[in-house]
């Protein structure tokens, strides 16, 4: 642990030269701001993926650029679907909600001048671009990228070129790139738990912390846990690659015809190590959106969040949890019934806390004056999409039903509604939420409205279909159905999820578009346009950078005092002293 | 410098007491002075830094025993190798480390710098003598013909070692920082730092022994 900068309330000197301002820059606004658009990038590099993808399904003969004579090859298929999941996954749903808005927001939220870490929080930022640029240069090997999906299953992704195009270089890269995302997650999440529990501001017990901060807080502890597990997995994987091991590759395999010299390996064994990983990376995912969620469905209520204490303690006990549950994604494997059994039960009890969740995000609407801005809309959605996700979720969790359902697209349906645009949804209610904040401008609350509806339609169109495709029993990662004389009754499912699919992802132009216009030219924002409670509304926008100019924040009460009675103003921010409080 | 901190409420004066006026601050943060010593506060952020990460290298060693234990569990291939004669040498040395760190850091708590000095090079000596030692080991595998690949005890055996063996290089950079960086302009002491790296350093030494123990009674 080599840092060199201070913690604490210091007053920070900005720095001047290019570089270490914008670059190198240690200020964890700045930070956060590389993130959010690494993850920009990203997301449009995951979106073209899924594109060529739905185009090639609906469309087998359309000719798509980028591809030799604009064919999609059924190899280069599956290499589309490995990137694509691993680009959003990782470089997405990991990055955006906690590394990037949690970067900016939770200092400002809890009245610190920076991270705990400032160097350290510099070195997760490049030290996962370098993944990044890692996992893209997959693309550009002889063989391509790996086609062995985001959960790498041995042995297809232990043996090496003879298992397919991009089992070899393309999926070296992939578990170096991966090992280096795990590093880079690591140290962010330490300096994440330490900022929350020492940097925070007098007065701000942890009973006072905004929900966003609890969800950061809870994610961070998730990937703290489970991303050296994911590490260890990823050096074992690349020793039976290079190294000739055999952690993951059985005996007695026979590739095209030739023998496979390994011996004894247990492919079961990556299965538990990548999902007892994975799973709680679907929270690190969802958890910040929930944070989200909550402040913003508060705010723009005008209504204290419901059950405060009891969002806290279902976003810890789906933390918790979530290290319990990983089997659930193994009842293919051939798992003892006895374990699927308690695995089911486990899953099944998650939807205890996520009902809470549910039931207070409704509870904190009803009776609210509710405005609906930008933001308050995709928080809003983000509710739906959780409980449409979720609800699924039940289905799955039974071993039987998974049995049937698992390699067809109802599974596809489930995760991407409940962890990818969900989460999404998160991001963007954050986006729109607290742009304002973070450049000093107002996106544009008309375009933000199409874009939210363009969007909320859209996502519902495209993954409600999947999952009847799923109940026909149509199987997933299959490029081309021609083969299956029951499947083509289903292609005007297919071409209708194309459709929208193509419509929903152009919409994303108007975000785009409203992002970049506001930047430069939006409205200019107040410090406080929303009339929130917390910290980071009340310095200037955007902040200077030592946040607080060298002064501590002191809380005197809760994160979500709106519509307090007896009042002269609907809310009543959380460091107003109470000697200040005008009352009526 | 602009002030950041600026109240946007209007504030009315006057009126009747309406609900309870809220609590100065409170809750688990008592015990924190105005505003927080800054220095107090970064000497805890640096323990509480350093104890994650310990949990996070923890979680990594706890997946590498788990899956040791279950690919022994399925039995298929597995050969018992004999470990080096030496590796109980190397962890006595390794032990006696722990020892002179210890004394080492009170020496420094205490402001004798140059017993201070004399120890903590003792323990750096010790640390590489460790890891030497460790190199011994691997080098009389080698010669036995067992190799990384050679069957999977022989690999757990391996990566175990080079894992933990990296982690003490980790360890011994720390060393060598507190020995060499000019605290007088850092925002922790000298004695912090050096309580910081006795901490990682018996966390390494425990940790050895957690893993002798594995891959010698775990076979």
């Amino acid at each position: 642990m080599v840092t060199h900068e201070e913690g604490g309330a210091h007053a920070h000197h900005p720095p001047t030269g290019f570089i270490r301002k914008y670059i190198f820059s240690t200020d964890h606004k700045v930070i956060g701001i590389q993130y959010i658009l690494l993850a920009l990038l990203s997301v449009f590099v995951g979106m073209t993926l899924s594109l060529f993808m739905r185009i090639h399904l609906a469309w087998p003969d359309a000719h798509i650029p980028f591809f030799k004579d604009g064919i999609i090859t059924p190899e280069q298929y599956l290499a589309l679907m490995t990137m694509h999941g691993t680009i959003m996954v990782f470089m997405v749903l990991t990055t955006a909600p906690q590394s990037g808005f949690g970067n900016y927001f939770m200092p400002l939220q809890i009245g610190a001048a920076d991270m705990a870490f400032p160097v350290l929080n510099m070195l997760s930022f490049w030290v996962t671009f370098v993944s990044l640029v890692v996992m893209l240069a997959a693309f550009f090997v002889t063989a391509g990228a790996p086609i062995s999906g985001w959960t790498a299953y041995a042995p297809l992704s232990a043996l090496g070129e003879i298992a397919g195009p991009g089992q070899g270089t393309g999926q070296t890269l992939w578990v170096i790139g991966l090992a280096i995302f795990c590093l880079a997650s690591l140290l962010g999440a330490l300096n994440f738990i330490t900022t929350t529990i020492d940097l925070r501001a007098r007065g701000l017990s942890l009973l006072r912390m905004p929900l966003t901060c609890w969800t950061w807080f809870v994610t961070a502890i998730l990937g703290l846990l489970a991303f050296g597990v994911l590490l260890a997995a990823c050096i074992l994987l690349l020793l039976d690659r290079v190294a000739g091991t055999s952690f993951f590759i059985p005996g007695g395999l026979i590739l095209s015809d030739k023998a496979v010299n390994h011996a004894g390996g247990s492919p079961l064994l990556w299965q538990h190590l990548f999902w007892f990983f994975g799973h709680p990376e679907v929270y690190i995912a969802i958890l910040p959106g929930m944070g989200v969620a909550s402040h913003v469905l508060s705010t723009f209520a005008r209504k204290p969040v419901f059950g405060y204490r009891a969002m806290v303690f279902a976003v810890c006990g789906i933390g918790f949890l979530g290290f319990m549950v990983w089997g659930h994604h193994m009842f293919m494997s051939g798992m003892s019934p006895y374990s699927a059994l308690a695995f089911s039960l486990l899953t099944m009890s998650i939807g205890v806390p996520s009902a809470i969740k549910t039931f207070n995000w409704l509870g904190t609407l009803w009776g609210g004056k509710i405005q609906f801005t930008s933001p308050m809309l995709f928080a809003i959605g983000f509710v739906s999409l959780f409980v449409t996700g979720g609800v699924t979720g039940l289905f799955l969790a039974q071993p039987a039903v998974d049995i049937a359902l698992h390699d067809t697209p109802f599974v596809v349906a489930h995760f991407h509604i409940i962890m990818g645009v969900a989460a999404i949804f998160g991001i963007f209610a954050a986006t729109y939420f607290w742009f304002s904040k973070m450049f000093g401008r107002m996106m544009s609350e008309p375009l933000g409205k199409i874009h939210f509806w363009f969007t909320f339609i859209g996502v519902y169109l495209i993954f409600m279909p999947m999952h009847f495709q799923g109940l026909f029993g149509q199987p997933r990662r299959i490029p081309d159905f021609s083969n299956y004389d029951f499947l083509p009754p289903m292609m005007p499912i297919q071409k209708f999820i194309s459709v929208a699919a193509i419509v929903t992802i152009s919409a994303q132009l108007i975000f785009l578009i409203n992002f970049l216009y506001s930047l430069k030219w939006g409205k200019k924002a107040e410090m406080n346009p929303w009339r929130a409670t917390t910290l980071e509304w009340t310095v200037p926008s955007p902040p200077p950078h030592d946040n607080f100019g060298g002064h501590v924040p002191v809380v005197y009460r809760g994160p979500y005092e709106f519509s307090v009675p007896g009042m002269t103003e609907d809310f009543l921010p959380q460091h107003l002293a109470p000697e200040k409080v005008a009352k009526s | 410098m602009p002030t950041a901190v600026i109240d946007n409420i209007e504030i009315k004066q006057g009126g009747r007491e309406g609900s309870p006026p809220p609590p100065p601050a409170g809750g688990d943060d008592s015990s924190r002075g105005p505003g927080g010593d800054a220095s107090a506060v970064t000497r805890r952020a640096y323990f509480t830094g350093l104890t994650l990460a310990l949990g996070g290298i923890l979680m990594f060693f706890m997946a590498l025993t788990s899956a040791y234990i279950v690919r022994k569990g399925l039995g298929e291939n597995w050969q018992a190798i004999a470990l080096p004669r030496i590796l109980w040498l190397n962890t006595a040395v390794l032990l006696a480390s722990s020892a002179t760190i210890e004394i080492a850091r009170r020496k420094l708590a205490r402001s004798a710098m140059g017993a201070f000095r004399a120890w903590w090079w003792v323990t750096t000596t010790l640390g590489v003598a460790f890891l030497v030692g460790q190199l011994v080991a691997w080098r009389e595998m080698v010669e036995r013909g067992i190799y990384l690949a050679g069957s999977p005890a022989s690999s757990f055996f391996y990566v175990l070692t080079a894992s933990h063996g990296l982690h003490l290089v980790g360890g011994i950079v720390f060393l060598f920082y507190v020995a060499f960086r000019a605290w007088s302009r850092s925002s922790i002491s000298q004695g912090t730092a050096a309580e910081l790296a006795a901490v990682y350093w018996h966390f390494m030494d425990g940790l050895w022994v957690f893993l002798l123990l594995l891959v010698s009674l775990g076979q």
